[in-house]
C-alpha cells in the first residue's frame, strides 16, 4: 500500500473540524492571543520618536515585525505539542491506528492541518499591520515598514518557522506523556530558530539578503526531512502500551 | 479443526465456514505458538488456535491475562516476540501491517470517539482513512446495522456512553472487515446496554461476520460465542462451551423427595445410567448419569417405588462461569505450590 493522501485527507479535515468546535483553540490560540501580538508591535509604531536616527528607526520597526513573527512559531508549537499525546489521552489514538494508515501519511495530515491556519492567521495578522502602518503611521516609519527585507523575513519566515514549530512539537508529542509538559517543551523549541530572526530583525545579525536566504534554505531541509525524522520517533507500539520499548 | 485439506470445519453441524470470496483453504485467524513479551514480562505465551470464517470466538480471562494484547498483536499494533500468524489469510508481519489492518476491525474497550464531532463526521474521517469510495452508503448502512440512523447529525460528546459504544460499533463494520475484534464490547456499559450491544452482536453472527470477542463476563461468552478459549497468560483451554462443560463437570440429577430415603443405595445403585450417587442434605440426593434424559424416568419409577414423595428431579447446571473458575482455582494452586 504506497502514501495515500485520501487518509492525509481524512485526518486534515477531522483535525480542521476539531478545531472549529473547540472554543479554547478557536478564541484564545486563534484568535486572541494573535491579536495581542499584532496590537503590541502596531502601538509600538505610534510611540517611535520621530528624531530617531534611521537605525534606531529600523530596529524599532525590526522588533515590531519581530512580534508578529511569534506568531508562526508559538501557535502552531502550541497546537501541534498536543496532536499525539492529546489523542492518546482522549483515547482516540489507538481506533486511527487500527486503520490502514501509515505513520507518515497521520503526521503529514496533522502537520497540514496546523499550517494552514497558522499560515492564514500569521499573514492576515501582518496585512492588518501593514494597513495599519500604511494608513494611521508617520511616513517614516511606514516606509521602514515596507522596506523590501522587513517584508522578506516576514513572508519568508512565517512558513518556515511554522514548519520548525510543527516537527519539534509533534515529535515532542509523539514522546511525551502529558499534555502540559508536551505543549511547555514545545513552545520552548520553537524559540531557537525565532532567536536567530531576532537577531537579524534587530540587526545584531546584518540581515542581508544572503543571510536570510541562507537561513531560510537551513530552515527549510529541516522542514523537509523533519517528517521523516519524527516518523522515526513515532512508534505504535509505545503510543498504544505506554511502554518504553 | 482443520482437515487434510485444510478446511475449516463447522464442529456440530458438519458444514463448512467459507471465506468471504469464497476461498475454502485458510481459516480466519490461524495463531501458531505466539508469545508477547514486555522485557522480562510476558503478556501471553506460546499461544496457538485457529478461528473459521463466519465463527464467534469468545476469548475468556483474567484482568492482566494477555486478551487485549492478542488483539493487539494480531491487529498489528504490537510486534509479537516469537511466534507466528495469518490475520485474515494474510501473514503477520511488520511489512504487511497496512494490509492486515485494512481487512480487519478492531473495536476497542473505550471507543474513542472525536467527542467534539458529530456521529457522521467521526464515521466519515474512518471512511476516509479505509479509503472507501462509497463512503456515504457505507456509513448509512453502518448506522442501520447498529439503529442509529436518527442520531448521525449528534456531537458524540452527548451521547451516553451505550451509544458511544454503538457508534464504535458502526465504525468497525465501515470497511466490512473480514474479522472483527471487539475488546470488551459491553465493559462498563449497564445491563439494558450492554443487552444491546448482545442483540448487535447476534446480529452480526446472523450476517456472518467472523467475531473474536474478548470479554470477562462469561455469560456474554456462553450466550454468543460458537467457541471460546481460556487464557491465562498461557491458554488453557479452548472449545465449544458445551464440551467444557462436560469436559470438566459430570452430568449429574439433583432429586428432591419429601422425607429422606430409607435405604437410598437401594434405590439408585441398581439404576441403568447412574454411575454414582451421593446424598447432599436431608432429602436431597445427587446422582451421576451418563445421560440424564434417559435416566430421569427410571429415577422417578424407582422412587415411587420406593414410596418416596417426589418434589424435584433435575439436570444440574453448570455455567461456562463454573469451568472458568475452576481453571482459575488451578492456576492459583499452582503458583501456592
Amino acid at each position: 500500500m504506497s502514501f495515500s493522501w485520501t487518509r492525509v485527507g481524512a485526518i486534515f479535515h477531522k483535525e480542521l473540524r476539531d478545531y472549529r468546535r473547540n472554543r479554547f483553540v478557536l478564541i484564545f490560540t486563534m484568535a486572541f492571543l494573535p491579536l495581542v501580538l499584532v496590537t503590541v508591535p502596531t502601538i509600538q509604531l505610534f510611540t517611535i520618536s520621530l528624531s530617531a536616527t534611521n537605525k534606531a528607526l529600523d530596529t524599532r520597526v525590526g522588533l515590531s515585525l519581530l512580534y508578529l513573527l511569534v506568531i508562526p512559531a508559538i501557535l502552531p508549537a502550541t497546537l501541534s505539542a498536543y496532536s499525539v499525546v492529546g489523542e492518546r489521552e482522549q483515547g482516540t489514538l489507538e481506533p486511527v491506528l487500527i486503520t490502514p494508515i501509515r505513520r507518515e501519511e497521520f503526521l503529514v495530515g496533522k502537520a497540514l492541518a496546523i499550517l494552514l491556519p497558522t499560515l492564514v492567521i500569521a499573514y492576515a495578522m501582518f496585512g492588518i499591520f501593514l494597513a495599519g502602518a500604511a494608513l494611521f503611521a508617520h511616513p517614516a516609519v511606514s516606509s521602514a515598514v515596507f522596506e523590501r527585507s522587513h517584508l522578506l523575513v516576514q513572508l519568508l519566515f512565517a512558513p518556515l518557522l511554522a514548519g520548525w514549530s510543527i516537527w519539534v512539537g509533534i515529535a515532542i508529542s509523539a514522546r511525551a506523556s502529558d499534555v502540559r509538559v508536551a505543549q511547555q517543551l514545545g513552545v520552548f523549541a520553537s524559540v531557537p530558530p525565532l532567536a536567530i530572526v531576532a537577531l537579524m530583525s534587530l540587526n545584531v545579525i546584518t540581515p542581508s539578503l544572503p543571510v536570510a536566504l541562507g537561513l531560510a534554505a537551513a530552515l527549510l531541509v529541516v522542514d523537509g526531512f523533519g517528517w521523516r525524522a519524527v516518523s522515526a520517533m513515532f512508534d505504535r507500539e509505545r503510543l498504544v502500551t505506554s511502554r518504553h520499548t | 479443526m482443520t482437515d487434510e485439506d485444510g478446511v475449516v470445519a463447522s464442529d456440530d453441524d458438519g458444514g463448512v465456514h467459507l471465506s468471504p470470496d469464497g476461498e475454502r483453504a485458510t481459516p480466519a485467524l490461524v495463531v501458531d505458538h505466539l508469545t508477547k513479551r514486555f522485557g522480562d514480562r510476558v503478556a501471553f505465551d506460546d499461544v496457538s488456535f485457529e478461528v473459521g470464517y463466519g465463527e464467534v470466538f469468545g476469548f475468556l480471562g483474567p484482568n492482566g491475562a494477555g486478551k487485549t494484547t492478542i488483539v493487539r498483536t494480531l491487529g498489528t499494533l504490537l510486534a509479537p516476540t516469537s511466534g507466528s500468524a495469518k490475520v485474515a489469510g494474510i501473514p503477520l508481519t511488520a511489512a504487511t501491517g497496512p494490509q492486515i489492518r485494512a481487512r480487519i476491525s478492531i473495536m476497542p474497550e473505550l471507543p474513542g470517539l472525536y467527542l467534539r464531532l458529530t456521529v457522521a463526521e467521526n464515521l466519515e474521517c474512518f471512511a476516509g482513512l479505509y479509503e472507501l469510495h462509497d463512503s456515504h452508503e457505507r456509513i448509512a448502512t453502518a448506522l442501520r446495522a447498529v439503529n442509529l440512523s436518527d442520531r448521525a447529525n449528534d456531537p458524540c460528546g452527548a451521547l451516553s456512553k451505550g451509544l458511544r459504544q454503538r457508534v464504535g460499533l458502526a465504525r468497525a463494520l465501515l470497511n466490512d472487515p473480514a474479522v472483527l475484534f471487539l475488546d470488551e464490547p459491553t465493559s462498563g456499559l449497564d445491563p439494558v446496554a450492554a443487552h444491546e450491544v448482545h442483540d448487535l452482536i447476534a446480529g452480526l453472527r446472523e450476517r456472518g461476520v467472523t467475531i473474536f470477542l474478548t470479554t470477562h463476563r462469561l455469560e456474554e461468552a456462553e450466550r454468543l460465542c460458537d467457541r471460546v478459549a481460556i487464557l491465562n497468560t498461557t491458554l488453557r483451554q479452548i472449545g465449544r462451551p458445551k464440551e467444557l462443560r462436560e469436559q470438566f463437570f459430570k452430568r449429574t440429577l439433583d432429586v428432591r423427595v419429601r422425607a429422606p430415603l430409607g435405604e437410598p443405595a437401594g434405590v439408585f445403585a441398581q439404576l441403568p445410567g447412574v454411575e454414582g450417587w451421593e446424598q447432599a442434605t436431608s432429602g436431597a440426593y445427587v446422582l451421576t448419569v451418563s445421560d440424564p434424559d434417559t435416566v430421569a424416568p427410571g429415577v422417578a419409577r424407582a422412587l415411587v417405588g420406593a414410596g418416596a414423595d417426589i418434589l424435584s428431579i433435575v439436570e444440574s447446571r453448570h455455567s461456562l462461569e463454573d469451568v472458568y473458575l475452576e481453571l482459575m482455582d488451578e492456576d492459583a494452586e499452582a503458583m501456592r505450590r
